[in-house]
């Protein structure tokens, strides 16, 4: 499956709001089908690194973005269309958003739009998206439900569903888990260790504990900046490459 | 000394916060009194012929429509009740789309300068007063109408529909787009960021989660036209009709009040029918804002 090409490559990748630099310079591959952890104190940039591989970065009034951001081969700011690229990347934001519709329908939503009708495959999909996101024993029974009136956890795992559901190349995952208490938490972890044999997954998180149970490789960001990549072993072991990365992992930080 | 001072002042100030409290309070009642006054006038006028003597099944079954009739005085509002009714429903075929379809423009495709000079623009659309609306119709849309169907009179149901929905258009656009805005970004973003084209989002997300408000935005647009009187009186041809084609000349229940109420002396039946008329109005405008009511309602709740 290892191809010679990263999934991902951001290459001189700079973001800005207006005069702020969110990214300053940030080179960095993904390999394929590993799990990508991004570590880095609040600020730093982490969600901004995320919104520009599926571009909704853009939606925000005022940013704007330099350089250049690949998968496999297309330059994704230079693709036709936004959509077709955000369909290849499923995405998880921190805070949940059920659709104002039904449960299913939240699930059947990219499907649908995709084109996808028939009955069969549609229940097939909201159950396997589903249950991947630990929440199909919870939910089977009223698939009919508004999705906005689960509770928060399970708006998130909604939103995980949801982003499974157009069976995406890459999977950004923004502090999946904040909402979501431990044992279900795990249970998701499981399936993306799973997951990975299919997909490339960018996970963010502010638990670096999760970071070193999950990610096959690390990227510590800092004011901006990327500080250190490499083996995840590497950034939370004895002898990291920056001594930064040694005392945030470490908890020594300010 | 000074202290009985002071808390004379302490009562001033106390008695002129009661007494703006009071005014304001008569205002806002003021509004209820006005309409319950209103109710009880028509009602008053019509009530007479209502229950002595009128015939409600040559009211609302024969479209004879003879008050002056020295022999024969016939009250039939049949025709009267189809042109308000025809003029309305095309009107709406009309407006709805064109109404909507610009809300949605205004909310979700248009930005910066576009957006703000289109509401400007369809604001002022809605000051032209509804004579300059009905010379519109007489002058400008009259020939073209006998140009383009090829209509003996231009003075018809088309006419007519079609100033009443330009009419109608603003109030559905303001209220309209009101209802879209109060739609979370959030749902948009989700939307877009699952690849969603912007009208993917706009009629699976959007349209759906603002349901209410725009039904509220098109019931709104529907009571101002079939309240609508002079545009109607000018350009729908005044003929007391019941339409088999859009070509036909009507006349409306409010163009006929309108018409004839000069012409009538008071308390006579031909003055009563008319308000008799008047309460039908009432009746269908009032179930029409209050479906209004209970939809914009219904979006509060969610």
């Amino acid at each position: 499956m290892v191809s010679e090409r990263p999934k991902v490559q951001f290459d001189k990748l700079t973001v800005r709001f207006g005069d702020h630099v969110a990214l300053r310079d940030i080179t960095l591959d993904v390999r394929h089908n590993e799990i990508l952890g991004i570590i880095g104190p609040a600020g730093s940039g982490k969600t901004s690194l995320l919104r520009t591989l599926n571009r909704t970065l853009e939606l925000t009034r005022g940013a704007r973005v330099t350089g250049t951001v690949r998968i496999d081969a297309d330059d994704i700011y230079r693709l036709g269309s936004v959509s077709d690229l955000r369909r290849r990347v499923g995405m998880v934001a921190p805070l949940p958003v059920g659709l104002p519709m039904s449960i299913y329908d939240n699930v059947a939503f990219a499907p649908r739009m995709s084109g996808v009708r028939d009955k069969t495959t549609l229940d097939g999909l909201v159950e396997t998206c589903l249950t991947q996101a630990a929440l199909w024993d919870e939910v089977k029974d009223r698939l009919a439900d508004l999705g906005t009136k689960l509770s928060g956890g399970q708006q998130q795992r909604l939103t995980i569903a949801r982003a499974l559901s157009h069976e995406p190349e890459v999977l950004c995952l923004d502090e999946f888990s904040i909402a979501i208490d431990p044992v279900t938490t795990m249970r998701i972890e499981e399936v993306l260790k799973e997951l990975k044999s299919t997909i490339t997954i960018l996970l963010v998180t502010n638990l670096v504990q999760q970071a070193r149970r999950l990610a096959d490789r690390s990227a510590f960001l800092l004011t901006s900046e990327l500080v250190e990549v490499g083996p995840t072993e590497q950034l939370f072991g004895r002898e990291p490459k920056d001594r930064r990365t040694f005392e945030y992992v470490h908890g020594m930080f300010g | 000394m000074r202290k009985g001072w002071s808390k004379r002042r302490a009562a001033l100030e106390r008695a002129k916060e009661r007494a703006i409290e009071l005014l304001i309070a008569v205002c806002g009642v003021s509004a209820v009194v006005f309409v319950f006054a209103i109710i009880y006038f028509v009602f008053r006028e019509a009530a007479p012929l209502l229950f002595g003597g009128l015939d409600f099944g040559q009211f609302f079954g024969s479209e004879e429509w003879y008050p002056d009739s020295n022999s024969n005085k016939r009250y039939g509002a049949l025709a009267l009740i189809a042109g308000t009714v025809s003029v309305t429903t095309l009107a709406m075929v009309i407006a709805v789309p064109f109404g909507l379809g610009t809300a949605i423009y205004v909310s979700e495709f248009s930005t910066g300068r576009v957006k703000e000079t289109l509401k400007i623009v369809i604001e002022l659309l809605a000051a032209i007063p509804s004579v300059v609306w009905g010379f519109i119709g007489l002058v400008a849309l009259n020939p073209l109408i006998i140009d383009a169907f090829g209509a003996p009179v231009g003075l018809n149901v088309l006419n007519g529909a079609f100033l009443l929905g330009l009419m109608s258009v603003p109030i559905m656009v303001s209220i309209g787009e009101d209802a879209l805005k109060a739609v979370p970004d959030t749902y948009r973003e989700a939307a877009e960021a699952m690849g969603a084209t912007k009208w993917q989002v706009t009629w699976r997300v959007l349209l759906p989660a603002a349901r209410n408000g725009l039904l509220a935005a098109v019931l709104l647009g529907v009571g101002r036209a079939i309240g609508e009187t002079m545009a109607v009186l000018m350009a729908t041809g005044h003929a007391v009709h019941i339409p088999t084609s859009p070509l036909d000349s009507v006349r409306t229940m409010t163009a006929t009040i309108a018409a004839e109420l000069g012409e009538t002396a008071r308390g006579s039946d031909h003055y009563r029918i008319l308000f008799v008329l008047g309460t039908v109005l009432f009746l269908i405008t009032f179930l029409v804002n209050l479906t209004a009511d209970l939809a914009i309602r219904g979006i509060k709740k969610r």
